[in-house]
């Protein structure tokens, strides 16, 4: 692994390309600490893609099927038929560079090639030479080049600079969107068999255990029951969520994420005592280790593994025999389950629409999908006064929020998150508008790329959104990042110990629980992190 | 190749598709082939080649509706949606789609980069930048006007909404402008408004260094050919006079179908026909089927309604999945150790197995 530059030095970036020296003339050089490690053929097989074998991206010989030229033009082909969008895209941008400057990989690297615009010429230049007469006759003149392997592996290594996060397509006035252009861009690589280390094995994972961290079900339980044992140690109350129970009303999907690492982990406990909370309002839901993954690797790798992974979902729910999903706080998640879902999966006629069973609220926005998010579910609980919240037991906390991607551009999930917050925390500050909302900055990691290889690339990727934070956090001593995504979860912490040290990242639901009145338990000390409470500070036993 | 090269290449290119017509006129006198054969087939070309490359990305199927959403989603009563920017129906989509094509509002967001290390470490900065935006809006409104106007020539009588617009267009009066006594026409804004315009747009490809790295001679070959058409326009208007009536029986006979090529026409007017004529030729062709490719944009023209109204997939496909049975017999002895419950209990050993098993030992 590459060592990870310091601060200062990497944030030396230098936003000029070359003069003189033309983009096609630069070919593409691999660098330690921003490419991540090939995937492993075990995995490959696992799920049966093509070209599983051992490779290195440093290696000369990438060990290509033989025939990589055609399957790549074929593949090509097909998915000009398929998807209106990649023809589209291909065909009408003007290089008006709108979204030049929008890339959170660009502006933390000065990498040209991570202009959004730049990253799809790339494969734009290719499919002139191949599909236009222009681009046959004229050759560069009409911005063609053909495909041999240094464009490939070019390719490889811009595609997996890309998080799909979607902000360059915001911007863009015809809506070509980096996102669609990386996943087909992933998709045709993938038939070669060049994925990556840290895509493919959770992929490999989530199709035979249920998530992509590999849990086995006897493990998921375990991880629950410690959870339950740390909320007894603060709360003093002991619950019990159910898990693959058949017949409940309702399943409960989250990223496998939040049941592993801190401090998502926070935020896992945070359901459990919500639901518990609930449970005697008539709330009855409950966990699955087979359907054990909110989010979907198999999106970073193509459509139809997306598609494979994703209905995991749907057959757990019939299999369980519940009404309706509920879904918890994940970004890519949710751009799957809002714009892929029912067209993967559907139609989920075995389910109703989503009701809440606390507050009679018809969830009518899910109508079809069966599948409501949990930041809409707890904002209606707090919208009709159903929960008991001491916002201060988070005065110690001043708070931001990120808005992850996905929900934000993939769906439009802005103002409940909000809402939420600023019912369970009483000091809440925004970043700079140009970074939230809409047009919010993503963590650096996303779409797979929060690996451990690529630190450098991920501190880069990220810089401008920890550059937001430490701007409210210089102003207002803001010192808690908070999000609704696994993968911010499991990628800020590092970010921020990088360039706002001072900053810690929560879950919105942490937040929740961590306010929430519980019937019979103990007076709190500590907050689910084992910290005092505010005024706690000097109780010896916690 | 760089930027140079890409310039002089599309400049080069231009100034040769301005002296064909020269050369072809003046020396040869080909005025049937000039006024009449070409401008023919370009239209051909550009109408066919702009409905063929319609129908060919319609026939492609959207098999996902992933519109952009820039707004709040329609959830509850008590939050406030946005229904142009994240539209819930097709009204919507539509309004979304009239402010992009008509407004360009996703350009209206853009900013400007700033970068810049001070003592207290690195700062980010997005900075106001709409000029981008304006001369964008600009160009295409002027360019719309421009030909607008230009239907007082296509047809015998002129339409009232040519009259309407130009003494709009036209009235910036030749008094307040310096060349007052020249004894020229009225100067439209739209003409002035083009020009600028384009010349922004070429020279920003220039000193922003960021878009000079990515312009290709596809980029500077349509802003030089758009500001020569300009250009042969403005003088013919205002500086090299041609015969009008002679220009309108030409165009008026293109229009009709009974072409006919007067005597007495200036160069200049071959040069300006057939600049257009290699634009709307090479229009289907090129970046410029933008204008037909906005309207398509999966990304802007659907509704962000996929959780409550369902969208099919035209080429949806069963995949092979693992199934919760394979996952319970894979690790079922692990489940039932736990606690968790399982669909099948692990099988005592029946009768016919373990007679088996005795079989086997003896």
């Amino acid at each position: 692994m590459a060592d990870t530059p310091k601060p200062d030095e990497l944030a030396k970036i230098d936003h000029i390309p070359p003069l003189l020296k033309g983009w096609m003339d630069t070919p593409a050089e691999i660098k330690p600490g921003i490419y991540c490690y090939g995937s492993k053929p075990k995995d490959l097989n696992y799920v049966d893609m093509p070209n599983p074998r051992d490779w290195s991206p440093m290696d000369d010989d990438w060990k290509l099927p033989e025939d990589w030229e055609g399957i790549i033009h074929e593949g090509f082909k097909d998915r000009r038929d398929k998807f209106r969008t990649l023809k589209l895209f291909m065909d009408i941008c003007v290089r008006c560079g709108a979204c030049a400057d929008k890339c959170h990989f660009f502006i933390g690297s000065g990498d040209p090639k991570n202009m959004p615009v730049l990253r799809a010429e790339l494969i734009r230049s290719v499919y002139r030479k191949k599909f236009t007469t222009g681009g046959k006759l004229l050759g560069r003149l009409a911005g063609a080049r053909e495909l041999d392997e240094d464009v490939l592996k070019e390719w490889w290594y811009y595609l997996y600079q890309c998080t799909e996060c979607r902000r360059c397509s915001l911007f863009c006035p015809y809506g070509i969107d980096t996102a669609e252009i990386t996943i087909m861009g992933r998709e045709l690589i993938n038939l070669l068999g060049l994925n990556i280390d840290w895509i493919a094995a959770p992929v490999a994972n989530c199709y035979r255990t249920g998530n992509h961290l590999g849990i086995q079900p006897h493990a998921y339980r375990d991880m629950i029951d410690f959870f339950v044992d740390e909320i007894e140690d603060v709360t003093g109350v002991r619950m019990e969520p159910s898990l693959n129970r058949k017949g409940a009303e309702i399943l409960f999907i989250t990223p496998s994420g939040d049941v592993f690492a801190d401090p998502g982990t926070f935020t896992a406990m945070g359901y459990i005592m919500l639901f518990h909370y609930l449970e005697s309002m008539g709330l009855d839901i409950t966990w699955s280790t087979y359907a054990s993954e909110g989010g979907n690797f198999g999106y970073f790798t193509s459509h139809e593994m997306a598609k494979r992974l994703n209905a995991k979902m749907y057959a757990e729910a019939e299999r369980l025999g519940v009404k309706w999903i509920l879904g918890g706080e994940c970004g890519h998640m949710w751009r799957v389950l809002n714009q892929y879902m029912d067209t993967f999966n559907g139609p989920a006629d075995f389910l109703e629409e989503p009701v809440s069973p606390i507050t009679g609220t018809k969830f009518e926005n899910a109508k079809t999908t069966k599948m409501t998010h949990i930041i809409e579910f707890t904002a209606d609980l707090i919208r009709h006064n159903k929960l008991k919240l001491d916002p201060s037991r988070n005065d110690n906390l001043k708070v931001t929020y990120h808005d992850s991607c996905n929900p934000a551009r993939g769906m439009g999930l802005l103002e409940e998150p909000r809402y939420v917050i600023k019912n369970v925390c009483n000091n809440f500050y925004e970043m700079p508008p140009s970074t939230i909302r809409e047009q919010t900055f993503c963590c650096g990691s996303g779409a797979g790329l929060n690996a451990g290889e690529n630190m450098e690339l991920r501190m880069r990727g990220g810089f401008p959104r920890a550059n937001a934070v430490e701007y409210v956090h210089k102003k207002y001593g803001v010192n808690m990042l908070s999000c609704i995504c696994a993968i911010d979860r499991a990628v800020f912490p590092n970010l921020m110990e990088y360039w706002v040290p001072e900053v810690d990242v929560t879950g919105i639901h942490e937040m929740v629980a961590n306010a929430l009145v519980l019937e019979g338990e103990k007076e709190r000390t500590t907050n689910l992190r084992g910290e005092p409470l505010p005024g706690m500070e000097d109780e010896e036993d916690v | 190749m760089n930027f140079i090269v890409s310039i002089l290449f599309s400049g080069f290119a231009v100034v040769l598709i301005v002296l064909i017509p020269w050369v072809g006129v003046w020396a040869a006198d080909l005025r049937f082939l000039f006024g009449i054969i070409i401008p023919y087939a370009a239209m051909a070309i550009f109408f066919t080649g702009i409905i063929v490359r319609v129908i060919d990305w319609a026939r492609s199927p959207v098999p996902f509706r992933i519109p952009t959403t820039a707004g709040q989603q329609w959830s509850f009563p008590w939050i406030k949606s946005n229904p142009v920017d994240n539209p819930k129906g097709w009204g919507g989509a539509v309004v979304r789609m009239l402010f992009e094509v008509l407004l360009f509002r996703s350009l209206f967001r853009n900013t400007r980069l700033e970068y810049r290390t001070t003592d207290g470490g690195p700062k980010i900065d997005y900075e106001w930048e709409k000029w981008l935006w304006l001369a964008a809006l600009a160009f295409h409104w002027a360019f719309l006007v421009i030909f607008l106007r230009h239907f007082r020539f296509f047809v015998q009588s002129v339409p009232s909404f040519v009259t309407i617009l130009e003494s709009l267009d036209g009235f910036l009066q030749m008094g307040v402008l310096p060349l007052t006594g020249w004894g020229l026409p009225g100067v439209y804004i739209t003409d002035l408004l083009l020009l600028a315009a384009v010349t922004y747009l070429f020279l920003r490809r220039i000193y922003i260094s960021q878009i000079r790295y990515i312009s290709l001679p596809a980029d500077y070959f349509p802003l030089f050919l758009i500001l020569a058409l300009g250009l042969t326009g403005v003088l013919m208007r205002y500086f090299i006079r041609v015969d009008i009536t002679a220009v309108k029986e030409l165009a008026v006979g293109l229009f009709k179908l009974s072409p006919v090529v007067p005597e007495g026409i200036g160069v200049i007017f071959f040069i300006h026909l057939f600049i257009f004529s290699v634009l709307i030729a090479y229009f289907p062709f090129s970046k410029l089927m933008h204008f037909a490719g906005v309207f398509l944009s999966p990304t802007r023209n659907l509704s962000n309604n996929n959780r409550f109204v369902r969208h099919v997939n035209p080429w949806n496909y069963p995949v092979a999945t693992h199934t919760y049975e394979e996952y319970e017999d894979e690790f079922r002895e692990h489940m039932i150790e736990v606690g968790l419950p399982v669909e099948k209990g692990i099988e005592p050993k029946g009768a016919e197995a373990e007679a088996s098993e005795e079989a086997q030992k003896e």
